[in-house]
């Protein structure tokens, strides 16, 4: 009994060094991200997808460099840019070189000015901006700078994918836009009228913005949406704000597609349900029915394993990670980010959801194929949210949008 | 016109659901003193515990228990959490409700995750009861209707034409003397936020599947339903069923149309600035009803607290 004792007092003490060991040489990504709040559940299912996927894709296969482990500190900034300033500052503080950030384009705005204005004055301690979700098109046009990338397509992107498949829709011929009052939600509409009035005479007979995260009830949004005699609605809408636009305007008597952003995971594809089938649709990069890859299959049951209330919803999270260790192990290093970031820049991948992906030099948007799926329960093999429903890849543009213009003027230090 | 009543219809919705809520809390207020924070978390609870009943038990036992279950856990509350607190003082009873606030929201948080919840009108009630051109008013929505109505109708039955209700209703007044006359004050007292507690859940049953289950869902109701006691005039039940009404109708009225705010300013005699981008006030002129209808009800509030500080209904002088 006693030897038992001290076998166990052992190993643990042997586990807690060892543990503490690698602790000290991990590559550390800051998470920062709602936690708590109205949108809380979008940040921590994020949250857990990059866990997930550092664990998954570098941890459990050795670490990059030597050896080294990649760990995810998170972050709440309660959607707040304000706060987000104070969290950037203290992830810095501790010697995070890596920030992550998607959930709201006004906080990403913040982050990267912020950034950028810290790696001029602080080259000791430069920092780069993953950023996984946020689509204002501004962060890689106006306001690009040579510290942030981003992961998922803009909303110019997403908007040119998804109008190039409503135009071979003959049924429409009246649209609504409708969308969350920030940068995000008028650069959606402003896509949105802008392109269908390049590729069709599709008439726009609403557009409107609504206060973010704060409405109640959509019912008279949703009145005002079937009494236009639209064929079809548009928008950018994420979290709470989805479901409940969503559920109302189809509560309400409105019969037709649904054009969504963002209507997938967190609750929202179970509280859908039967209701939403057929209507609801998403564009969006990374189809998972069909899934592309037998990795893509294994990992995703793997998370399955893990977090069985969880979706892989933002499967692009996986390749914010793939390509960063990419990056670091071509550039030898993870502490000088110059060197990490022009790894990054013009980088080809291959991800293993499907398709090529390429990191654009000129304004370091990745450039991906992009899918508008269905939400449906039919040939369904990764449901959302347990519910059997899930989205189903109805058509796809290849390398979406490659030869758009930017207005980017990187500037790249010394 | 059409379009008239259709928005008639889903105000009187809206604000029947927020009677639901103010109801309880005008009176738990005007007998206590306390601005009880935690209202609207109990109004979560109660969706909350009719989603896991429903998925048992279905529906309609949800609508039955959950009201029960949440009036039970609020009646304790006051027992065990505000009696004791009460003799420190109002601030101290504040706190403690704010805290309780926070406590909920980790709780339902802790327990259920932070997901939406796929609560969903029960199929007895999923179709259309009838529609305005082209407008589906859903049958579930009549149903709330329904139930809101005779809630009110109870309550005030029971306030003004029973024992219990005239007790409850010198209570509010002069608790001192009602004690002395041999009534049991603290038990009354836990009756009512019992009570207003339920009816919190009750709202809570009827509008989880129609407003979204999530743990966010008592922060985005919570500061209207002050208001809304606070225009009706404190410890009136009349005055939260108008100040809910009037907050129903003007929100929905409000997002229905699209009122510029140029057209009224044009309207009045100003003429739109040739440049707006340099103009300072190009807010102003930009602004539409949908996009500051939420904030009417608190401009409202700010009226009625300048010009009639103990609101629509209330009897109190400030």
């Amino acid at each position: 009994m006693k030897n038992i004792t001290r076998l166990g007092a052992v190993s643990a003490l042997s586990l807690i060094i060892g543990a503490s060991a690698a602790f000290a040489e991990n590559i550390k990504i800051a998470f920062i991200d709602p936690l708590s709040g109205p949108f809380a559940s979008t940040g921590t299912n994020g949250l857990h997808q990059f866990e997930f996927a550092v664990d998954h894709m570098i941890n459990e296969k050795g670490g990059i460099l030597d050896g080294q482990n990649m760990e995810i500190v998170a972050f709440d900034n309660k959607i707040s840019p304000k706060e987000s300033l104070i969290q950037l500052q203290v992830a810095i503080d501790q010697g995070i070189r890596y920030i992550a950030q998607g959930n709201s384009s006004g906080v990403a705005n913040a982050l990267t000015e912020a950034i950028d204005k810290h790696n001029r004055r602080n080259p000791d301690s430069r920092v780069l901006f993953l950023n996984y979700a946020a689509v204002d098109p501004a962060l890689t046009n106006e306001k690009c700078n040579f510290w942030h990338f981003r992961f998922d397509a803009n909303a110019d992107i997403k908007m040119d994918a998804l109008t190039d498949v409503m135009v071979q829709n003959p049924d429409i011929k009246k649209v609504y836009i409708i969308g969350q009052d920030y940068s995000f939600g008028k650069a959606v509409a402003a896509a949105a009228v802008d392109m269908l009035g390049k590729k069709s005479d599709i008439e726009v007979v609403g557009n409107e913005l609504h206060p973010i995260g704060k409405v109640k009830d959509f019912t008279p949004y949703a009145r005002k949406i079937v009494s236009s005699g639209a064929d079809a609605v548009i928008t950018g809408n994420w979290g709470a704000d989805m479901l409940g636009l969503g559920k109302s305007v189809i509560e309400n008597g409105f019969e037709g597609p649904i054009y969504t952003y963002y209507a997938a995971g967190s609750g929202i594809t179970a509280a859908f349900g039967e209701s939403g089938k057929d209507k609801i649709r998403l564009i969006a990069q990374g189809g998972i029915n069909p899934i592309a890859t037998e990795e893509a299959r294994e990992t995703y049951e793997a998370f399955e394993a893990k977090y069985p209330d969880g979706n892989i919803d933002q499967s692009r999270i996986f390749n914010v990670i793939g390509m960063l260790s990419k990056a670091i192990e071509e550039a030898g290093t993870a502490d000088d980010v110059v060197a990490v970031a022009s790894k990054l820049e013009g980088m080809e991948y291959d991800s293993m959801w499907g398709g090529k992906l390429f990191m654009r030099p000129q304004d370091h948007q990745l450039i991906q194929d992009m899918h508008v799926g269905v939400h449906t329960d039919e040939n369904i093999e990764f449901d959302y949210d347990k519910s059997g429903f899930g989205v189903l890849t109805e058509s796809t543009v290849e390398m979406a949008s490659m030869d758009s213009p930017t207005s980017c003027e990187m500037k790249r230090p010394e | 016109m059409d379009l008239i009543l259709v928005n008639l219809i889903d105000g009187l919705v809206t604000g029947l659901l927020l009677f639901m809520l103010s109801a309880g809390l005008t009176l738990i207020f005007s007998m206590m003193g306390v601005l009880n924070f935690a209202h609207a978390s109990f109004y979560m609870l109660g969706a909350y515990f009719a989603y896991q009943i429903s998925i048992a038990l279905g529906f309609w036992m949800g609508l039955l228990i959950a009201p029960l279950i949440v009036g039970v856990m609020g009646a304790g509350v006051e027992r065990y959490g505000l009696r004791r607190v009460h003799k420190y003082g109002h601030v101290p009873e504040l706190i403690f409700t704010f805290g309780l606030a926070l406590l909920i929201e980790e709780l339902v948080q802790f327990i259920w995750g932070k997901n939406q919840m796929p609560y969903q009108i029960p199929d007895a009630l999923n179709f259309t009861a009838f529609a305005i051109s082209g407008n589906s008013i859903p049958a579930f929505k009549i149903f709330m209707i329904f139930i809101s109505v005779s809630i009110f109708i109870g309550l005030l039955f029971v306030l003004t034409k029973t024992r219990v209700g005239m007790i409850i209703q010198a209570a509010l007044s002069y608790p001192r003397t009602v004690e002395a006359l041999g009534h049991n004050v603290p038990l009354i007292f836990m009756g009512v936020f019992g009570v207003g507690t339920a009816l919190a859940g009750v709202a809570g049953v009827i509008a989880g599947p129609v407003l979204g289950t999530f743990p966010g869902m008592a922060f985005v109701l919570g500061s209207i339903v002050f208001v809304t006691i606070v225009i009706g005039g404190l410890g009136s039940l009349w005055g939260a069923l108008v100040a809910s009404l009037l907050i129903g109708w003007i929100t929905t009225f409000a997002k229905s149309y699209n009122i510029a705010m140029s057209d009224i300013l044009n309207g009045i005699g100003l003429s739109t600035p040739e440049n707006l981008d340099d103009s300072v006030f190009r807010d102003l002129w930009t602004v539409t009803s949908p996009q500051i209808a939420d904030i009417l009800p608190y401009i409202l509030m700010v009226l009625i607290l300048i010009f009639r500080p103990y609101g629509l209904f209330g009897k109190r002088d400030a």
